[in-house]
């Protein structure tokens, strides 16, 4: 497979996925938004933005319209739902012959809907809930009329890559924020931790887990942790990985071990970490080493298929 | 008046069927259905006209679902258009095509001969056949090709001719198309719609094949292989070189990759090592040993053309004379079907082959002779002129047809610059039959065979039939109004 067309897939994916996450975290705010009351609205935004790894979202430069604004519609601001998709397509236009029409057809759909629509942000709710059901159509579509070959096992990466990524950040923005000890106003912390776990499809799971007895330390190991839940970090992870085992398969490349031995050892990292000691660590600084191996298994998968130096490829 | 319109008047759905002093591809001049039109003649009196526009339309939706798009310049979102196809077929009987063909296998085999002796010698140019200045002074003239041996001497590999039908019925050749003509997709595409929508009229009617263009193509391109690569046993690697998505022909470009099997590539997919050419795919580089380019000569490398180029590959043009990878075209071909050359290759086929030629050329006058300039510019209502060096019906003048002030333009134009300009004497196009607003009306159509130069000549049976479906329009270039039509010739 030519590289670029896997530079594509793998972009195309991870846009997509970026979209549906902002959707869902933005949907929430407007929810406990409404529960609080506006007198902290800026702030609310501006931890919006840091939540979603927006960088140098000073609380200053935010103001509720302007910043939800240019989160919903703003196509210049690359962190937009609307840039995201613009990516996504723009990503899947490259290699239109190499995904199904129906992929096609379906992202085409989601693109001129999204640029069609530019409601007030109190009024986006109806936008937001159709980028989501939108990217799981997508998401429907590609499992079930994509060959299951080296291509789609790019689109695996790049949304189990995107997800690990957009989870941490998440999870450690709110954590920073939130994780007091007990101290007035309870309720109203309360309810930004079912925000929390909502932002990440996680409440009727987690209820089910450990009743809806919410506790930092359990959303943590269920954010984090959890082995089968599929927004969780160590879920996506695991799906990484694998997708990554099998393109070193497919692709059949010597230079494949490297980047396999990084995500193995961030799997690792995950699979046999114990909540207690990781909260006893500082869970931030766990995240931030989370994000830092993420990091490197994605300029690993570059540097071994995507944009290897012509040196290495020949002594292969 | 009224005696002629009656005696030409034909029953529904060709009710609305004028004829004029044009050649008629379905009615001879006494007004009756030439014996090769014949069962589509029967087969649409039959047909009502709902039924008829109910196979218009699956043919619309078949071409729109398949994605057979050609891009406008100039516009900012929805640059993509359908293309239009006509519904009924152009129709040419064994005899006409075996001239065709053998006057297209006589044109390419001679043009071939031309490129490599003005390469090397130019035996021609000291003979005085065809002048120095024009072929030195042609645009597209490459003296980074001076010297250099092409693969089996293979300059054209694939060549695209247009060819226009004379009031007499006789068949010339309007202009030759030997950089990357583009046009072949929308042939194999409407032959397939055809055949779905038309089954029984093509089962009577024996129509020759032309599903085997990709796999001739396929063979064409292998046989340019390295010598080197030749050598060994493994398969030769060949792909596609694309300007990528934007270009207006990218629809083509996938459609023939996929056909042949081989990878659709663009520059920023190829690197060149040591004068090799390599892709980047996943699996680490991979020698490449023919391409199939799309690109023009200009943007193909821009350490040897025009450095500005992002599309290209740089070093590819060093690679290629280390005689490690082949190219098809060559480059540099551009220099035969430049429209000053066109009107010596009578001239030329003479020069090589020491034939007549079988298919004539249209009249062509060069606007760099004086005496000739004089005579068409105090007559320019009567001339169409052209650059010699475009393409795409961008850049001429159709005389009949223009103001004055486009013809003063024009006038300028040609006295500022006069070896960039030709002019022929304006031609009535043959008119075949088409569907057009609900029954069956005459329009100006032209024909492009696409001939494939390798180990052998190969011609498919047909090529792609241009329509002006403008009501008297005699300009067929899709960017200018023009449709295409599937081309059937009788067995």
């Amino acid at each position: 497979m030519l590289s670029r067309v896997a530079d594509s897939l793998y972009w195309m994916s991870r846009y997509l996925e970026r979209a549906e996450h902002a959707a869902r975290v933005i949907n929430i705010q407007l929810n406990l938004m409404l529960e609080r009351g506006s007198q902290s609205e800026d702030l609310d935004w501006a931890r919006v933005g840091r939540s979603l790894g927006m960088e140098g979202s000073g609380d200053d430069d935010w103001n509720t319209e302007s910043l939800a604004q240019s989160l919903l519609h703003d196509a210049s601001n690359r962190s937009s739902i609307v840039a995201s998709i613009v990516n996504a397509r723009e990503n899947a236009r490259q290699v239109r012959e190499q995904i199904s029409s129906e992929m096609w057809e379906q992202l085409n759909r989601l693109f001129h809907a999204v640029r069609r629509s530019s409601p007030e942000v109190w009024d986006a709710r109806d936008f937001l809930q159709s980028i989501k059901e939108g990217a799981h159509l997508f998401q429907g579509i590609t499992d079930s009329t994509m060959t299951h070959g080296e291509g789609w096992q790019f689109i695996q990466a790049g949304r189990y890559l995107e997800r690990a990524v957009a989870v941490s950040t998440l999870v450690g923005a709110h954590f920073r924020e939130f994780h007091q000890p007990a101290q007035a106003g309870a309720e109203r912390v309360y309810l930004e931790w079912i925000g929390l776990l909502r932002s990440c499809t996680a409440f009727e799971a987690y209820c089910k887990a450990y009743t809806a007895d919410v506790k930092p330390e359990r959303i943590a190991e269920f954010l984090v942790l959890h082995p089968s839940f599929p927004h969780s970090i160590r879920f996506s992870v695991e799906a990484l990985e694998a997708a990554i085992m099998e393109i070193g398969r497919e692709a059949g490349s010597r230079r494949a071990v490297r980047v396999e031995r990084i995500a193995g050892r961030l799997r690792a990292t995950l699979g046999f970490g114990q909540i207690d000691e990781i909260m006893g660590g500082g869970l931030e600084t766990y995240l931030a080493e989370l994000l830092r191996q993420c990091g490197q298994v994605h300029s690993a998968l570059y540097q071994t298929y995507i944009s290897y130096p012509i040196e290495a490829a020949l002594e292969a | 008046m009224a005696g002629i319109a009656t005696k030409h008047t034909l029953p529904a759905p060709f009710h609305e069927y004028e004829l004029d002093d044009a050649f008629d591809e379905m009615v001879d001049s006494d007004g009756a259905v030439r014996p090769h039109y014949r069962h589509i003649y029967e087969a649409l009196r039959e047909l009502t006209g709902d039924e008829l526009r109910r196979r218009q339309q699956i043919a619309d939706l078949s071409f729109l679902h398949q994605g057979i798009t050609f891009t406008v310049y100039g516009r900012d979102e929805g640059t993509e258009r359908i293309f239009p196809n006509d519904l009924l077929p152009r129709v040419l009987t064994r005899e006409e095509w075996t001239r065709i063909e053998n006057g297209l296998t006589q044109r390419i085999t001679a043009l071939n001969l031309f490129l490599k002796d003005i390469y090397h010698e130019g035996k021609i140019l000291n003979d005085g056949v065809v002048p120095r200045e024009i072929i030195y002074s042609c645009k597209h003239f490459r003296r980074q090709m001076r010297g250099f041996y092409v693969r089996k001497d293979a300059y054209v590999t694939v060549a695209g001719t247009d060819l226009i039908r004379m009031p007499s019925g006789e068949f010339v050749v309007l202009e030759d198309n030997l950089r990357v003509p583009s046009g072949v997709s929308y042939m194999l595409v409407s032959r397939e719609v055809m055949k779905r929508l038309f089954p029984e009229l093509f089962r009577k009617c024996g129509v020759q094949p032309i599903e085997h263009y990709s796999q001739a193509l396929l063979s064409t391109l292998r046989a340019l292989t390295p010598q080197a690569s030749a050598q060994s046993s493994s398969e030769p690697t060949i792909v596609l070189l694309t300007p990528g998505v934007f270009n207006s022909a990218y629809f083509e470009h996938a459609f023939l990759a996929r056909q042949m099997g081989i990878e659709l590539v663009e520059g920023r997919d190829l690197v060149v090592h040591d004068n090799f050419v390599y892709m980047r795919t996943t699996a680490g580089l991979r020698r490449v040993d023919v391409i199939y380019r799309r690109i023009d000569d200009d943007f193909i490398d821009p350490l040897a053309f025009r450095a500005d180029s992002s599309l290209g590959v740089p070093g590819l043009f060093n690679a290629y004379r280390a005689g490690n990878v082949s190219m098809a075209n060559a480059l540099g071909t551009g220099v035969a079907d430049d429209k000053a050359v066109y009107a010596y290759v009578p001239a030329i086929i003479r020069y090589y082959l020491k034939e007549d030629p079988v298919l004539n050329n249209v009249e062509t006058y060069l606007m760099s002779d004086p005496l000739q300039r004089r005579h068409v510019l105090a007559r320019l209502q009567d001339y169409v002129v052209k650059a010699v060096g475009e393409s795409g019906g961008y850049g001429m003048l159709i005389g009949p047809h223009s103001t004055a002030e486009q013809r003063d333009e024009f006038r300028r134009r040609v006295e500022a610059d006069p070896r960039n300009y030709i002019a022929q004497p304006t031609i009535r196009l043959s008119r075949a039959p088409c569907f057009i607003d609900g029954n069956v009306q005459p329009r100006h159509v032209d024909l492009r065979p696409y001939i494939l130069f390798g180990d052998k000549v190969t011609v498919v049976p047909g090529g792609l039939t241009r329509v002006a479906l403008r009501k008297g329009s005699l300009v067929v270039n899709s960017s200018q109004g023009g449709g295409s039509k599937d081309t059937w010739v009788l067995d």
